[in-house]
């Protein structure tokens, strides 16, 4: 089982816009495209699959055309913010079974210059479960409050816990010049702001932001002449979570099962990871994600994320960038995970960069995390 | 009866599937479906057990009482309807007979609400197809 090394990541592109009303969602898509192409070396017409998600039911095909591509290989798996992360083990697949070689992967937003509600819309996507759901008001924001309080009831971890993540994100905020928010913040801050959905506060969540990225996986062959050094794709794995006919433990995430599955097909050990970057939709969403995870065990993530730990020059040091929290959501924040993990394994971090980083460990969590969700994790490693 | 016109709030779409469940509570009747083959117990109703894919489908009379399994005091919501009803209760109900259902909590105030606080069923009837089963502390 696994790629044997055979698919790598080639090049990255984080777009560093956070509020786009000049451009359209389709045009972020297209600069990403060039950003990460030219990262790698490579130019469009060496694409053979292409990947997207975000786009609308069939917007796969409309980004295909908008770039003019031919690809042999399309996937728009749409699992929430994680796609992105999924469509990296996919292509890695697809590469080491031969279906294509050089796989582009786009991601583009306007949901912060279009004023799109995010987290308090009160989305309403018409599937059977939606039905039972809706019509009592679960913002998406409010499905990860059930998940908190939960969390805070059966193992009593505190607001002030939650808060430290909030925390530390933004001081690595700090250090990326293109993130929003980039001023410090303290516990008493996060716990001074308005609670939005009991018990997350508004610097709990999120921000909203436009942007965009993009990704090329291509062989480890073809990789030889390009110019980036390797970053090898050791293992990925996908899970969902559900309300399971309606007994599920709201505590256990997908992370769970797609996290073990990855590690194992990568062959590393919790002690071998260097940097982790977990989804970071809410605090709670990262607290749950590391026990998912099992770099603790379930009930111990409040007491985890104190103490530097999860901060740079922490033994797990976590969301470098400054995350969704502090540095940019446009609303599916997967491919921002990979980026960062890849320039965090080439080095390329600067004031940011984790020391000795040799294996990077991504998990996004996409839907709504007390109703439907997935999870996909991804094992990244320079050599 | 609430006036159709003007609840604005999304409405579960009754159909094939769903339709037992629905004429249920506007008898003011919570059920839940049991497998007629294996026995599990689903929340949401569905045709199909997806624990051994049989269509032999019993329906449970609920007691309508259960405990609050967890909850969130919702005071941001932009969508029509609920923006003009905040703050309210978003919780899942753990029913007696052994399932969650995502529900409203009422008849408190919502600071009131606590994991674990013994809830019973309460129907509203908000348009004349359409009545939702919430709940409300049992004093």
């Amino acid at each position: 089982m696994g790629f044997n090394r055979e698919a790598i990541i080639a090049g990255v592109y984080e777009h560093p816009t956070r509020w786009a009303p000049d451009k359209t969602m389709f045009q972020i898509h297209a600069e990403s495209a060039r950003g990460a192409l030219d990262d790698a070396g490579l130019s469009i017409k060496d694409v053979d699959a292409y990947f997207t998600s975000g786009v609308g039911p069939i917007g796969v095909l409309s980004m295909a055309e908008h770039l003019n591509l031919q690809p042999r290989y399309l996937d728009s798996t749409s699992i929430g913010g994680s796609s992105f992360v999924a469509h990296v083990t996919h292509a890695a697949a697809a590469i080491a079974a031969g279906l294509c070689e050089v796989a582009l992967i786009t991601y583009g937003s306007t949901a912060s210059s279009e004023r799109f509600a995010v987290g308090t819309g009160g989305a309403f996507a018409g599937d059977p479960p939606d039905h039972f759901e809706a019509p009592f008001g679960p913002t998406v924001l409010g499905s990860y409050a059930l998940v908190a309080q939960r969390h805070m009831h059966e193992f009593g971890t505190t607001a002030a816990q939650l808060a430290e993540i909030a925390v530390t994100i933004r001081r690595h905020a700090g250090l990326n010049p293109v993130a929003k928010f980039r001023d410090p913040i303290t516990v008493e801050d996060v716990l001074a702001s308005r609670v939005v959905s009991s018990p997350l506060h508004l610097l709990d969540c999120c921000i909203i932001t436009d942007g965009g990225g993009a990704i090329v996986v291509t062989s480890a062959t073809r990789a030889r002449d390009l110019k980036k050094a390797p970053v090898y794709v050791l293992g990925g794995s996908e899970a969902c979570c559900h309300t399971s006919m309606g007994k599920r433990d709201l505590t256990d995430m997908a992370a769970k099962q797609s996290g073990p599955r990855a590690m194992a097909m990568a062959g590393v050990a919790h002690a071998d990871i260097d940097m982790c970057m977990i989804y970071d939709s809410f605090t709670i969403t990262v607290l749950e994600t590391l026990e998912n995870l099992g770099f603790c065990k379930k009930g111990e993530g409040g007491a985890f994320v104190q103490d530097g730990r999860i901060g740079l020059g922490g033994a797990l040091p976590i969301n470098t960038d400054g995350g969704g929290l502090s540095s940019n959501h446009p609303g599916m924040r997967g491919i921002f995970l990979v980026i960062e993990a890849t320039k965090q394994l080439r080095g390329e971090c600067g004031p940011r960069q984790v020391k000795d980083c040799d294996i990077a460990l991504c998990h996004g969590t996409g839907g709504t995390l007390g109703l439907r969700h997935s999870g996909a994790t991804l094992v990244l490693g320079r050599s | 009866m609430a006036d159709e016109r003007k609840y604005k709030k999304p409405l579960p779409r009754i159909d094939e599937e769903s339709k037992g469940f629905w004429e249920a509570c506007q008898r003011h009747e919570l059920y839940v479906q049991q497998c007629g083959a294996c026995g599990a117990r689903r929340h949401y109703p569905r045709a199909l057990c997806p624990s051994c894919l049989s269509e032999d489908t019993r329906w449970v009379l609920s007691s309508g009482r259960g405990t609050v399994y967890t909850y969130t005091v919702t005071y941001q919501n932009q969508s029509p309807g609920f923006r003009d009803a905040l703050p309210y209760v978003l919780a899942y109900v753990e029913l007696e007979e052994g399932v969650r259902l995502l529900t409203n909590i009422v008849g408190c105030a919502p600071e009131d609400v606590r994991i674990g606080m013994p809830v019973e069923v309460t129907f509203e009837d908000v348009t004349p197809d359409v009545t939702l089963p919430k709940f409300r502390p049992i004093s």
